[in-house]
């Protein structure tokens, strides 16, 4: 597949999602939704790194998107337990009412 | 490499400490483990053979050595400054092994040869870091604090891992040396946009600007013992992991990264300490200060020089902590009696004069004054950058380091000058008294002996 497809495709499509995801984080004022920016953000690098994996023909490649896979489910697991708390204090998850450390 | 496994088998028992009831024995244990990673840190010294780990993905070589001895013994000043954080009956153990397995990140970051070592290095360091920032569960500033630090620290993330996609697909490796020497083969043009995406990452992660709008906030917010514990250890952490991976990894294409780092440098001298002299609460001043340092350690990295580099960092990260957890002490005990804003400060050599001279010596070798430690640890920095093409950037560290003795010296003048607003002695219990006497200790013995450490 990989040889019909040339690699440039894969790269700028992975770039595109990365780009979506980044500008999605500094844009939405959402909490869940600037989450769901870094999974996507996250996922175009699993892309990535998979069609460079099947490109060179080495697993590694492959072996890191599952490293990435875990952390990310960890760190959204850290995220989701902060926002809890946090909506728990302030009754909302809309991260302009988090400015009190703007002095 | 021994320490590695130390550190995270103390996390774990940490954690099963709630389970068979041995809470109280947990502190003393933690710095008995501490003490004894150390020791077996300085054992596996100067073997003349780099322990290697994990099929070569973990390389422990002196350089590694070294930096991991200055996180422990940070670590270790860092757990006697926090003894009434591990206080809480319910959260205790939780508190412990958090701490301890960012410490097992930190470790990992002194010693990583891979790309995917470095990763999860990252990781494991910044995620108990989130919930530790985060740790006062009724307090806004804290939740707000740590979940700022959570998207800044998946976000910066994010790039780190694009960049090291990019640099695999060049080189169709992770290991660090492999790619060394596939760089002189010449690269296609998204291997070099690799490079600058681990540079926007790794200044994230150090905090340089134009990156660095984050960590005042952050510091402010999280409880203070958490913001002096990333402000020495994380910091350090992150530096070894900068500077492995742009000197043994990138050392070879400078051309790409080395301009855009010095612009980074010139930028965080000037916000940073710009700002700082601005501030009027002594905690947030030192976070400013914390990003001016992180821009004199990144010029070493920029120096480029394999013998200076490692060894002016080295020592600056040493002096640097130090001089940082003295400095924390004093605060940490004035917040508590009453605030952390310059007033506060007023008249402390007539409520506690012990506690004043400690807090006098910090913030002089955090200024630089000589004789303390912080005025060689600049001075090794400058002379280690004085053969590279950057003399521009010297110019500018001195003039920036004049006005960081306008807002360190702003601290001595309250203590020292000012008349006390609170007429109530500071009462410092004893462990944190014996704390910043080693520290004071420690900062005027490396200013004394610098070659001490140089000559590992």
């Amino acid at each position: 597949m990989i040889n019909t497809i040339p690699i440039h495709y894969y790269i700028f499509l992975s770039a595109i999602l990365f780009i979506i995801g980044a500008v999605g984080v500094m844009a939405r004022r959402n909490a869940i939704i600037i989450f769901m920016c870094i999974e996507l953000m996250l996922n175009a690098v699993n892309l990535l790194l998979a069609a460079f994996a099947t490109l060179h023909n080495d697993s590694s490649g492959q072996i890191f998107v599952f490293f990435i896979m875990a952390v990310a489910a960890a760190e959204v697991a850290v995220g989701l337990a902060i926002l809890s708390m946090i909506y728990r204090n302030i009754k909302s998850i809309d991260v302009d009412l988090l400015s009190r450390l703007k002095e | 490499m021994k320490a590695l496994f130390i550190i995270s088998g103390l996390g774990i028992l940490a954690m099963l400490a709630e389970i068979f009831k041995f809470k109280r024995a947990l502190y003393p244990l933690v710095l008995i483990g501490i003490l004894a990673a150390l020791v077996a840190n300085f054992t596996e010294f100067n073997n003349n053979e780099s322990i290697q780990a994990f099929n070569n993905m973990i390389r422990f070589d002196n350089v590694a050595l070294a930096f991991s001895s200055v996180i422990l013994i940070t670590a270790f000043l860092w757990f006697i400054l926090a003894n009434d954080y591990f206080t809480n009956e319910t959260s205790l153990t939780d508190h412990f092994s958090l701490v301890l397995f960012a410490l097992t990140g930190a470790l990992m970051l002194t010693a990583f040869s891979n790309m995917t070592t470095l990763f999860l290095g990252i990781e494991i360091l910044s995620i108990p870091l989130y919930v530790l920032a985060a740790s006062k569960k009724n307090d806004v500033k804290s939740n707000e604090a740590g979940f700022k630090y959570l998207i800044m620290g998946s976000f910066a993330s994010a790039f780190l891992l694009f960049g090291i996609a990019l640099i695999y697909g060049a080189t169709g490796t992770f290991d660090l040396l492999a790619i060394r020497a596939k760089i002189s083969e010449g690269m296609p043009l998204f291997f070099y946009a690799g490079i600058i995406m681990m540079l926007i990452a790794m200044c994230f992660k150090v905090s340089a600007a134009p990156f660095h709008f984050w960590a005042p906030d952050v510091y402010h917010g999280s409880p203070t013992v958490i913001m002096a514990l990333m402000s020495t250890v994380v910091k350090t952490a992150a530096f070894v992991a900068f500077m492995r991976l742009f000197l043994v990894g990138f050392g070879s294409a400078t051309s790409v990264w080395a301009m855009a780092m010095a612009g980074i440098i010139a930028l965080s001298l000037i916000i940073s300490n710009m700002t700082a002299a601005a501030q009027s609460s002594v905690k947030r001043m030192l976070a400013y200060s914390s990003i001016s340092h992180a821009a004199f350690m990144l010029m070493g990295i920029l120096a480029v020089n394999p013998i200076y580099s490692m060894r002016a960092i080295l020592y600056y990260a040493l002096a640097y902590s130090v001089a940082t957890i003295g400095g924390f002490t004093v605060l940490y005990r004035v917040e508590k009696q009453s605030g952390n804003t310059y007033d506060d400060f007023n008249g402390l050599a007539k409520r506690n004069p012990f506690a004043a001279l400690g807090m006098l010596i910090c913030m002089l070798s955090l200024a630089g004054i000589p004789v303390t430690a912080g005025f060689f640890a600049k001075y090794f920095i400058f002379t280690a950058l004085i053969g590279s093409t950057y003399k521009w950037l010297l110019v500018l560290a001195v003039i920036m380091s004049c006005v960081g003795v306008y807002y360190y010296i702003k601290v001595i003048i309250a203590m020292y000058f000012k008349k006390p607003t609170h007429q109530e002695p500071l009462l410092i219990e004893k462990s944190h008294t014996l704390l910043l006497a080693i520290a004071v200790v420690l900062v005027l013995v490396l200013g004394l002996l610098p070659n001490f450490v140089l000559s590992v």
